[in-house]
C-alpha cells in the first residue's frame, strides 16, 4: 500500500516535471525592445531567409505575399504553409516584434503553442537578434493577405503538440554545426547557410524522429516530397570550384549549364539578389565543409 | 465463378502493362540531346559572360543561333504522352507537362523568346550576355521547377 503510494507520488512528479520540461518557451517580451529595425537591411534577411519560398500562395506571381497555402509532404503528415503576411486578422500583423522573435527563434506562437519543425526553427534560432528585427521592420512594408490558413494534415499521436516540446530537448539548439576559428567570409557563410537560408533542412538527412543528422551534415538527403534525392554538397560529392557555386546561386547554371529545378529554383531566385560578397562566403563554406 | 473472375482480372492486368510498356527510347534521346544543345551553346555564351572565355562576336552569334534553332523544333514529336518518370525510367519529365500542357508549351515558348533576346544582342559585345544570360536562365528554371523531378 505504502509502495503504491510512493509510486504515484513518483508517476505525479514525473508527469509534472515532463509537463513542466516540453512547456512552450517563448522569449521574455523586452527581449529585442533596445534594438532599432532597417527595413531595408531586413528585406536581405529576408530573401536570404527564403521566408516567400515557403509562404507564397503556390506559383504566386506576387512572391511577397505571404498568403501560405504550399504543401510540404513529410513522414509525419503534410504540413501546410499558413498565411504570415502582416493582415492582422488572418495574417500576424497583429503581433508584437518580441513574438515574431520567439516564432523564429523558439518555434513558439504568441498562444503558447509549439510550431511544428516544418518551419526551420532550428535553424533561425541562430539568427542575431539585430537580424530578427531589421526583418520585421520589413515585414511591416510587404503586402497583407486575407486568405485563412489551412490547417495541417497531421495524425495522432504527432498531432499532439506537446511532442513537440520533446522534440526540441533533443533538436533545438543555438550552437554552430561548423566549429573552430572562421575567417569573416567563412563565418558569414556559415551563417548564412545554418541559420538563415537553412540549407541543412533538405541537404542533411533526418533521424527516424525527424530531426537533422548533424553527423551527416549536408552530405545529402531523400527527397522529403517523394521521387529523387537532395544533392550531398560535402567537397567528396560536390566538385564544383567555389566560383562555379556562387554562379550557380547567382543564374541557376550549374558548371555544364544545365539549370536549377524544383525548391532550389526558389533559393537562386533569393541568392540572386543578394550580394556576390554573400553568394562567395556561402561558397566558401561549402568547400570548407568536412 | 470467383476463380473465373481473378483470372479475368489478371490477363486483363497483363494486356494492361504490355500496352504501356511502349518504347520511347527515340523520343527520350532527341529530347536529351535538343537540351545538351542548348547547355553547350549556353555554355560558351555563359563562358563569354564571366570572362572565362575570351569574348569572340561571332563565335557567340552562331552559339545563339544554334538556341534559337533548336527551339524552333516542334516539341510534339519529342513529348508522346505516357513518357513520363511515373511511367518509364529515363526520364525526369514529370506527369504534369501533359496534366498542364498549356503552362509547359508556354513555358518552351519563353525560352524561345529568351533564346530569340540573345540572338539580338551576341555580337554586340560581352557586357550584353549577362543580362541575356539571366533572361535565358530564368526561361531554364521556371520550366525546371515545375516540370522536372529532381535527380
Amino acid at each position: 500500500m505504502r509502495a503504491l503510494r510512493w509510486l504515484i507520488l513518483v508517476a505525479v512528479l514525473g508527469a509534472a516535471a515532463g509537463w513542466w520540461m516540453t512547456r512552450a518557451r517563448p522569449l521574455p517580451g523586452d527581449a529585442l525592445a533596445v534594438l532599432e529595425g532597417d527595413a531595408v537591411r531586413g528585406e536581405a534577411v529576408f530573401l536570404a531567409g527564403g521566408c516567400a519560398s515557403c509562404h507564397a500562395a503556390p506559383e504566386a506571381a506576387d512572391k511577397r505575399l505571404l498568403s501560405g497555402g504550399q504543401r510540404f509532404a513529410s513522414d509525419f503528415g503534410t504540413f501546410v504553409a499558413p498565411n504570415i503576411s502582416p493582415d492582422p486578422v488572418q495574417g500576424i500583423g497583429s503581433w508584437t516584434g518580441a513574438q515574431f522573435a520567439s516564432a523564429l527563434k523558439r518555434g513558439v506562437s504568441p498562444e503558447g503553442r509549439h510550431y511544428y519543425p516544418a518551419f526551420p526553427y532550428t535553424a533561425y534560432a541562430r539568427m542575431r537578434d539585430q537580424d530578427v528585427v531589421d526583418l520585421w521592420a520589413f515585414w511591416q512594408t510587404l503586402p497583407a493577405s486575407d486568405a485563412e490558413s489551412q490547417p495541417h494534415e497531421v495524425g495522432f499521436p504527432f498531432s499532439v503538440r506537446r511532442g513537440v516540446g520533446l522534440w526540441k530537448l533533443l533538436y533545438l539548439n543555438d550552437g554552430w554545426v561548423m566549429q573552430g576559428d572562421l575567417d569573416p567570409t567563412l563565418e558569414r557563410g556559415r551563417y548564412l547557410v545554418e541559420a538563415l537560408a537553412h540549407c541543412g533542412e533538405c541537404h542533411t538527412p533526418r533521424g527516424p524522429l525527424g530531426g537533422l543528422d548533424t553527423a551527416r551534415w549536408l552530405q545529402g538527403a531523400p527527397n522529403p516530397s517523394g521521387k529523387g534525392k537532395i544533392p550531398a554538397l560535402t567537397p567528396d560529392r560536390l566538385t564544383w570550384d567555389a566560383g562555379e557555386i556562387a554562379y550557380y546561386l547567382e543564374t541557376g547554371f550549374t558548371p555544364d549549364y544545365d539549370s536549377a529545378g524544383g525548391h532550389m529554383v526558389a533559393v537562386v531566385e533569393n541568392f540572386g539578389q543578394l550580394t556576390a560578397q554573400d553568394r562567395a562566403a556561402v561558397a566558401a563554406y561549402v568547400k570548407a565543409l568536412p | 465463378m470467383k476463380k473465373t473472375v481473378f483470372t479475368l482480372a489478371a490477363v486483363a492486368a497483363v494486356i494492361g502493362t504490355v500496352a504501356v510498356a511502349q518504347d520511347y527510347s527515340a523520343n527520350l534521346k532527341a529530347r536529351q540531346g535538343q537540351f545538351r544543345i542548348l547547355a553547350l551553346n549556353i555554355g560558351i555564351l555563359g563562358g563569354m559572360a564571366q570572362g572565362k572565355i575570351a569574348y569572340d562576336a561571332e563565335a557567340a552569334q552562331r552559339a545563339a543561333d544554334s538556341m534559337v534553332a533548336v527551339t524552333h523544333i516542334d516539341p510534339g514529336p519529342l513529348w508522346p504522352e505516357g513518357s513520363d518518370n511515373m511511367s518509364i525510367d529515363g526520364t525526369r519529365a514529370m506527369p504534369s507537362i501533359w496534366d498542364e500542357n498549356a503552362d509547359f508549351l508556354a513555358k518552351w515558348g519563353a525560352l524561345g523568346e529568351a533564346a530569340a533576346g540573345m540572338q539580338q544582342v551576341a555580337a554586340t559585345g560581352q557586357e550584353a550576355l549577362g543580362p541575356a544570360m539571366g533572361k535565358l536562365g530564368g526561361a531554364c528554371k521556371a520550366c525546371h521547377d515545375k516540370h522536372r523531378a529532381p535527380e
